[in-house]
């Protein structure tokens, strides 16, 4: 699994903090119970000046997660400017003239709240987990820097250092990360999600206060923010609460219709190779451009999800059973969809060969796999234990307020509603054995791919040429 | 979920495992009532009835970890516990996976220093199927050769990958040097070179040792009544013998203290670690030592180290420190990770706020603002089924007692600045032990071996 994480891990930057689960989250999608009485009761409104609430209550400790999801992420930046949607997230912590720097931090430092911020290519989120009384307080912190923030160099600079060490630690000390920023490179050939979130560190040691204030001023207004919160609370609350603070708060922008450029259809089997002199473990990883939940035909994305259990999830999958088990050719082996995202996204596979395997043997035994499922389907058990745990996991997040809150801010903020998240199990259930057989035919076309390959040494007769 | 940053920390020191250094548990808020049962067969768990949610968290530990690995052997526990669920019983690794999905059960085992630790969760219309299979995984792990060269093969594998890896290599030069002779200074892992050679019997006799009734800690939380617990509990843990055979493990103090050992490899960005002796989690002054350390670098983002290291001079992106009491040393622990050329001036900053803090302690107002984050943010840990599960383990392991839960906020108060300043100087006044793994640097001047 490290590697699958590894491998999306790179479009997700923290302020500080792990991200891997996270994004383990994400991966799994919309999937949240709210049908009748089962789930927790969902309310949802939207204020005057455009910012929409949710409120996942749950009342068995007096804690609430607060957090606020802006649309905007990597993949709205301008060409050049790469890393700025996360740089902004960084600087977010820098003040206003009403809470100078600092202020909102100790203020949370004090009366024991959490507080952390990420960035993907779609969205860029804050939050604070605290006792329930605090809610009011960090409404207000949070409505005065959603419009307020002042910068200066003397903060700026200091912290564009801090990203650049950022990237230093998750990125040039990675060969994973690296490779893992090739393959998605190479794979979009027009698409932003080409581009790091953490951007390209060129750009990055560019990026000024300026070009942050800009960004900040055309994505950072009410009618382009989601507030979840999810905890000991109720919507009436909630709704008078928002109505106090984040509904004094003006529109400063209008903003346009999230319109990226698109890829064309991918016509091209692609392979790279990434030398690196601290790989001691080879490995290969191939990403498929792929539909994502919100841009698949009904059903679609529902089924990737399902392919990607049953081809990569864990020991009984299919790639681990035929890679590592079966014909004992890769120490680990796995696959994973990433189906929150507003574009065209990526389904992955992945392994690690042993000692004295070569790739060729790897990714043959790779293409077989899926050509089994492409040309026989799955079996009917595969399926059912699929669902169980796609379906499982919307109940075992209802024990995790912090879980839910992200799953609705993250489906928000790529194209989601509410009730698709809410109708996303009864959908899971819904699919099909041909829709799953459909899906690896269709999409899992290796001319929709880019493999790569992360060794230690080129081969000699590459190195000749370079 | 890593998700709040103070997990950061964890992922970060890599190796290290910090125990019930953060030992912050649940909270006041009342709601919860823990109550001590006893099984038939004589188990004693801590249980949280919380019926609202349809699911089950159960939480368990053996005392005896990697502490309890042969001396020519590491790796051992961390290979057993990884077998657990590889086929026990009359069911193959396979069919073990597959009842485990079919019925979505979370299954999982850690080997820590001290403790091999467990947790299951399950929805509760699940859980019959639930503690039969964590019964086999606990009880009749089969350890079949297939399953056992696959298990040594991904562990190879990770441990081929560390030997580049800037972290693992400052935690483990680190540990080696602090302990050497001791159980701590063996990588938890194991080597490339004892893996290979660890045999089945291994395996069985490290279970045999350490999988037993009077070793073991057990919290269960979710829809559960006592009764049905207690049977549950027996149906897993009650056939296991009811006493270990643990080797003793010795009580030892960090070595090398003053030394700084350079390690060259070629990455961009340097990894320093900083560690010294600490205190001992039943140490009267540990809770004072506890909310010492947030003022200086526990607390995430207004820490002295954070604003120094990272906010004021842009040095690192990751700076902490932690006190972390094992079951027979106590340390302190301070990392970040720096740009090649700014290593120097890091462990510059670093060092000197260690000095100012052992020399001068905190000012009132931060040692405030420590108690009142450390006594607020109690509840957080405590908003979870399986986080709570997990706190009423490690209550038991470290016996603080049943009420401590009640008392805990009070002891964080309880702190006085002289407390503060007494444990400031006996936890930061001594020197440290340092490693740096990077690329290699013009000679500097040695840096004062005060405080680090």
């Amino acid at each position: 699994m490290v590697l699958t994480l590894a491998a999306i891990a790179a479009r997700l930057h923290l302020r500080s903090g792990g991200l891997v689960g996270v994004v383990a989250a994400l991966a799994l999608a919309f999937q949240v119970g709210n049908a009748g009485a089962e789930g927790p009761q969902i309310a949802n409104f939207t204020l005057p000046n455009g910012l929409e609430v949710v409120v996942i209550p749950d009342h068995r400790t007096p804690v609430v997660t607060h957090m606020i999801w802006y649309k905007v992420g990597s993949a709205d930046e301008t060409p050049g400017k790469s890393g700025l949607a996360h740089f902004l997230e960084h600087l977010m912590f820098k003040g206003t003239a009403k809470n100078p720097a600092g202020r909102f931090s100790q203020a949370l430092a004090t009366i024991g709240g959490q507080e952390n911020a990420f960035t993907t290519a779609d969205y860029t989120a804050y939050f604070q987990r605290i006792a329930k009384e605090y809610l009011p307080l960090v409404m207000e912190f949070e409505a005065d820097r959603m419009t307020g923030l002042v910068l200066t160099d003397e903060n700026v600079l200091p912290e564009r250092d801090v990203v650049l060490e950022e990237f230093n630690m998750r990125v040039a000390n990675s060969p994973d990360a690296r490779i893992g920023e090739q393959v998605a490179a190479a794979l979009y050939l027009n698409h932003p999600y080409g581009r790091p979130v953490i951007g390209w560190h060129q750009e990055i040691e560019k990026l000024n206060r300026e070009d942050a204030l800009a960004f900040y001023h055309r994505f950072y207004t009410p009618n382009n923010a989601v507030v979840v919160i999810a905890g000991d609370v109720t919507g009436d609350e909630v709704k008078a609460l928002t109505e106090k603070t984040y509904g004094k708060v003006a529109r400063v922008a209008e903003v346009a219709a999230r319109v990226r450029p698109q890829e064309p259809i991918p016509v091209a089997v692609r392979q790279l190779t990434m030398a690196d002199s601290r790989v001691a473990q080879p490995s290969l990883q191939r990403s498929y451009l792929v539909p994502s939940a919100n841009t698949a035909k009904p059903g679609e994305s529902e089924a990737l999800e399902i392919l990607a259990q049953v081809l990569g999830a864990g020991e009984t999958s299919r790639l681990y059973r035929a890679l590592v088990v079966e014909q004992r050719i890769a120490t680990g082996a796995g696959g994973w969809y990433q189906g929150t995202a507003l574009d065209e996204t990526r389904f992955g596979v992945f392994a690690s060969p042993l000692p004295g395997v070569t790739f060729a043997t790897i990714e043959t035994a790779i293409d077989g796999v899926i050509a089994e499922v492409a040309e026989h389907g799955v079996t009917a058990a595969e399926i059912e234990r699929a669902k169980t745990r796609l379906i499982a996991d919307a109940v075992y997040a209802e024990d995790n307020q912090a879980t839910m809150a992200r799953w609705y801010g993250a489906g928000l903020t790529s194209g989601g509603s509410v009730e698709q998240i809410t109708t996303w199990p009864a959908r899971v259930r819904a699919v099909t054995p041909q829709a799953v057989q459909s899906a690896a035919r269709t999409w899992l076309d290796k001319r929709r791919s880019v493999t790569g390959y992360l060794v230690k040494e080129l081969p000699a007769n590459q190195e000749k040429r370079s | 979920m890593s998700f709040a940053p103070r997990l950061y920390l964890r992922r970060a020191v890599g190796a290290l495992v910090i125990v019930g250094a953060l030992a912050a548990f649940p909270p006041s808020a009342g709601a919860t009532k823990i109550e001590r049962i006893v099984s038939p067969s004589g188990i004693v768990a801590w249980l949280v009835s919380e019926p609202s949610v349809p699911l089950i968290a159960l939480d368990f530990a053996f005392r005896g970890g990697t502490n309890q690995d042969p001396a020519g052997k590491p790796g051992v526990a961390t290979m057993a516990t990884a077998l657990l669920d590889e086929g026990a019983g009359d069911v193959d690794s396979k069919g073990f996976h597959e009842r485990v999905e079919a019925k979505a059960i979370e299954i999982g085992f850690t080997a820590t220093r001290d403790y091999v630790s467990g947790s299951l969760r399950t929805l509760t219309e699940n859980q019959d199927e639930a503690f039969e299979l964590l019964r086999l995984a606990v009880t009749a792990p089969r350890f079949d050769a297939e399953d056992v060269e696959r298990i040594r093969e991904q562990t190879l594998s990770g441990l081929r990958r560390a030997t580049t890896n800037p972290n693992e290599l400052a935690s483990q030069r680190w540990w080696a040097t602090a302990f050497a002779g001791h159980p701590y200074a063996r990588p938890p892992r194991g080597t490339l070179e004892s893996v290979p050679t660890i045999a089945v019997e291994d395996l069985k006799a490290f279970t045999r040792k350490v999988f037993a009734r009077n070793n073991l800690k057990v919290g269960i939380v979710g829809n559960i009544d006592a009764a049905t617990a207690g049977k549950l509990i027996d149906r897993v843990f009650g056939s296991l013998p009811a006493n270990g055979a643990l080797s003793p493990v010795a009580n030892a103090s960090p070595q090398g203290l003053g030394q700084k050992i350079a390690v060259d490899l070629d990455v961009p960005q340097s990894v320093l670690m900083i560690g010294g002796a600490g205190l001992l989690r039943k140490d009267p002054d540990f809770m004072a030592a506890f909310v010492l350390n947030h003022v200086l670098g526990g607390s995430a983002f207004s820490s002295r180290l954070y604003k120094e290291v990272r906010e004021a001079r842009g040095l690192a992106y990751s700076v902490y420190s932690a006190v972390m009491p094992l079951d027979y040393a106590a340390l302190f622990m301070s990392a970040t990770a720096t740009r090649s050329d700014r290593t120097d001036q890091a462990l510059e900053v670093m060092a000197g706020e260690i000095r100012k803090m052992a020399e001068t302690g905190p000012t009132e107002e931060e040692l405030a603002k420590a108690k009142s984050f450390l006594t607020g943010s109690y509840a957080l840990r405590f908003d979870t089924s399986s986080k709570i599960a997990q706190q009423l383990v490690q209550i038991q392991l470290d016996e603080l007692g049943i009420d401590y839960i009640d008392k805990r906020n009070s002891l964080v108060n309880a702190v006085t600045m002289e407390d503060v300043k007494r444990v400031a100087k006996r936890l930061l006044d001594g020197k440290m032990l340092i490693t740096v793994v990077g690329k290699p640097q013009p000679a500097a001047a040695p840096v004062a071996a005060k405080g680090g």
